[in-house]
């Protein structure tokens, strides 16, 4: 009962002030909010550097999570640290390490503006500072996927005459799907409300957060509560329907034959 | 025919140690040993799984040993059997057959032809969770004959199904052995050894310690361990030697009980062998013409199958199978003194 209560509490911490911002705001200003040019293509412009962040990172962070949650190598645990640091360190201070790698002056940032790519203020830029914040957790539970895979169903594979990369395809990453697809709402879900990296990095073209941010400190309170309840609710949404198609998996199907 | 040559692992606690036994074609090996004799290892080591420290494996002189796992000739049945759980029966048998791009129409009819051969056909659109142990077998075996293996590995395959199943799938794998397929067989299981096997190795502690003829094995247990296994509890480890006072040659217990039997060597050490059902039992000293005649104390009564083996401790345990009806009319009881005689002529001498 007392464990209820608490519980209860902290339920009605995380829902208390996310009701008042949908209390707050009246329909003619949620639906001015929607009808807004700046607010759209803001939520459009986050909505896909996200998506197409965590498609591209997806291809080196999957094989990374299959190396982790098989193979057992020197510094293992030191590469796993590196994987946590970015959720420990302050974003701001992420954008700003981040910064350093990919500006004008830097190696990196020299290189990609000689082929005409300018990371500061870019797409590509915010898409970097999303994944930098976003990619534990796709590793993370990708791992955790990977792991729970019996080595047994990989060794069986290879022993029918399967090459590794057809393991890894036919039996590793199937059998792992639930977790890695959850990892991938986690880190797009996580790349959608990054502000404090991406800001560093580009404050233009303002993706959602910077925009609420822009919004709160030049009009106030009262015209960045519509702009923040639209986009949390076009990320409840996306939360909720990703979840739903990430339990679709044939585990399901297989189960409704026992 | 395959060798395995010298072949040994070391792990932290467990070592395998220069396995080298010949398989010719056709055979059907079961390696017996104990849970930790390495015997799975072995396995998974021919299998490819594991590689070893040293030593080689062959296949018709061909050498395999650094051969990888995909394209070694070997198809295992794993303990666990290792079905893919998100496949279909169908999907699974296909997966080796998708692996050598066969066509869709050659996998389908290869596929009948198993399913038909392990009765399996009408189980081809379920899925691995929703199958009884006796289905998962056969298709396990499907699927690991689908790869047409020269030699059929089977890890356990009889330990996790019940009495009814694991008599259909001996009669699956006597049908295969029949039809000229060379399988190994590990278990822990004496009576798997003895109702499947043309040819029998005894592993313990990493070592092969006896390999042969599944009859000649049998026959001869090489090892208490192998004794205990064939069923024998008279396995008494003996020295041969002249008695100082009648100057006969017996075997001397490591109690320094002398035993007469019939034997051409004379000196050396080994086994000796009393059969449970050769040693009788009485409450008084009696004159037959047993040559052996021993007195000591019941230690123990245990239910056998074939009515009470009575434990008498006269020096060494001795072991004696008698009816129920027997011990009732000598009304045998733990703590009482018996007579215990044996024939020379029953007992067998094995040299170590």
């Amino acid at each position: 009962m007392v464990f209820a209560v608490l519980g209860g509490l902290v339920l009605l911490f995380i829902l208390a002030p996310l009701a008042g911002i949908f209390l707050k705001t009246t329909p003619v200003q949620f639906f001015e909010t929607v009808q807004d040019t700046a607010v759209t293509g803001s939520i459009l412009l986050t909505l896909l550097v996200s998506l197409c962040t965590t498609v591209f990172f997806a291809f080196g962070a999957i094989p990374l999570a299959y190396l982790l949650a098989r193979r057992s190598f020197k510094g293992k645990s030191l590469v796993q640290s590196l994987i946590d640091l970015p959720i420990v360190i302050p974003h701001s201070a992420a954008g700003i390490a981040l910064l350093g790698l990919v500006s004008r002056d830097s190696l990196l940032g020299k290189a990609a503006s000689s082929i005409g790519i300018d990371f500061v203020g870019h797409p590509l830029g915010i898409g970097l500072a999303m994944a930098f914040v976003s990619l534990p957790f796709l590793i993370q539970s990708a791992r955790n996927g990977f792991e729970q895979v019996p080595v047994r169903l990989e060794k069986a594979a290879m022993n029918l005459g399967a090459s590794g990369w057809r393991t890894f395809r036919t039996i590793s990453l199937p059998l792992g799907r639930r977790s890695i697809i959850s990892g991938l709402v986690m880190m797009f879900s996580r790349g959608l409300s990054e502000f404090g990296a991406v800001v560093i990095i580009a404050y233009y073209p303002m993706v959602t957060p910077v925009l609420i941010w822009d919004r709160f400190n030049a009009f106030g309170l009262k015209y960045a509560r519509p702009v923040a309840a639209v986009f949390i609710l076009i990320c409840l949404i996306f939360f909720v329907v990703l979840r739903v198609l990430a339990n679709k998996t044939p585990d399901d199907q297989n189960r409704k034959h026992i | 025919m395959i060798k395995i040559e010298n072949i040994s692992k070391r792990f932290d606690s467990f070592e395998l140690n220069k396995i080298t036994l010949e398989i010719p074609e056709g055979e059907y090996v079961v390696l017996l040993g104990d849970s930790g004799s390495g015997k799975s290892v072995l396995l998974e080591i021919i299998a490819g799984l594991i590689k070893p420290d040293q030593g080689s494996i062959f296949l018709n002189d061909q050498d395999l040993t650094d051969e990888p796992i995909r394209s070694r000739p070997f198809g295992m049945v794993f303990q666990d059997l290792a079905l893919f759980p998100h496949l279909s029966v169908y999907e699974n048998i296909a997966y080796p057959l998708k692996t050598r791009h066969l066509s869709k129409s050659d996998i389908s009819i290869k596929i009948r032809e198993l399913s038909e051969k392990l009765e399996i056909t009408h189980i081809l659109d379920r899925y691995p969770p929703s199958l009884s142990g006796g289905e998962r077998q056969r298709v396990a075996l499907a699927r690991t004959l689908a790869i047409e293996p020269a030699c059929l590995l089977l890890d356990e395959p009889l330990a996790s199904v019940d009495a009814r199943i694991r008599k259909e799938i001996k009669s699956v794998l006597r049908k295969l052995h029949h039809s000229g397929q060379t399988i190994i067989h590990v278990t822990h299981d004496y009576q798997e050894a003895v109702s499947l096997a043309s040819r029998i190795g005894i592993l313990e502690n990493g070592k092969l310690i006896q390999y042969g003829p599944a009859l000649e094995v049998l026959r001869n247990p090489v090892s208490p361990f192998m004794a205990s296994f064939t069923g024998i509890r008279n396995f008494i480890p003996v020295t041969l030697g002249k008695d100082p006072v009648d100057g006969h040659l017996k075997a001397w217990t490591e109690q320094k009980i002398p035993l007469i039997f019939q034997t051409e060597k004379d000196h050396g050490k080994g086994y000796l062998i009393i059969p449970e059902d050769a040693v009788f039992l009485s409450t008084m000293p009696v004159l037959t013409s047993a040559a052996n005649q021993l007195k000591g104390i019941i230690t123990d009564i245990i239910p056998a199958i074939h009515g009470l083996e009575v434990v008498v401790d006269v020096g060494f345990p001795l072991h004696a199978l008698l009816t129920a009806d027997s011990i009732h009319r000598l009304s045998l009881k733990q703590g009482d003194t018996v007579h215990a005689s044996f024939k020379a002529t029953a007992l067998r001498f094995i040299r170590k």
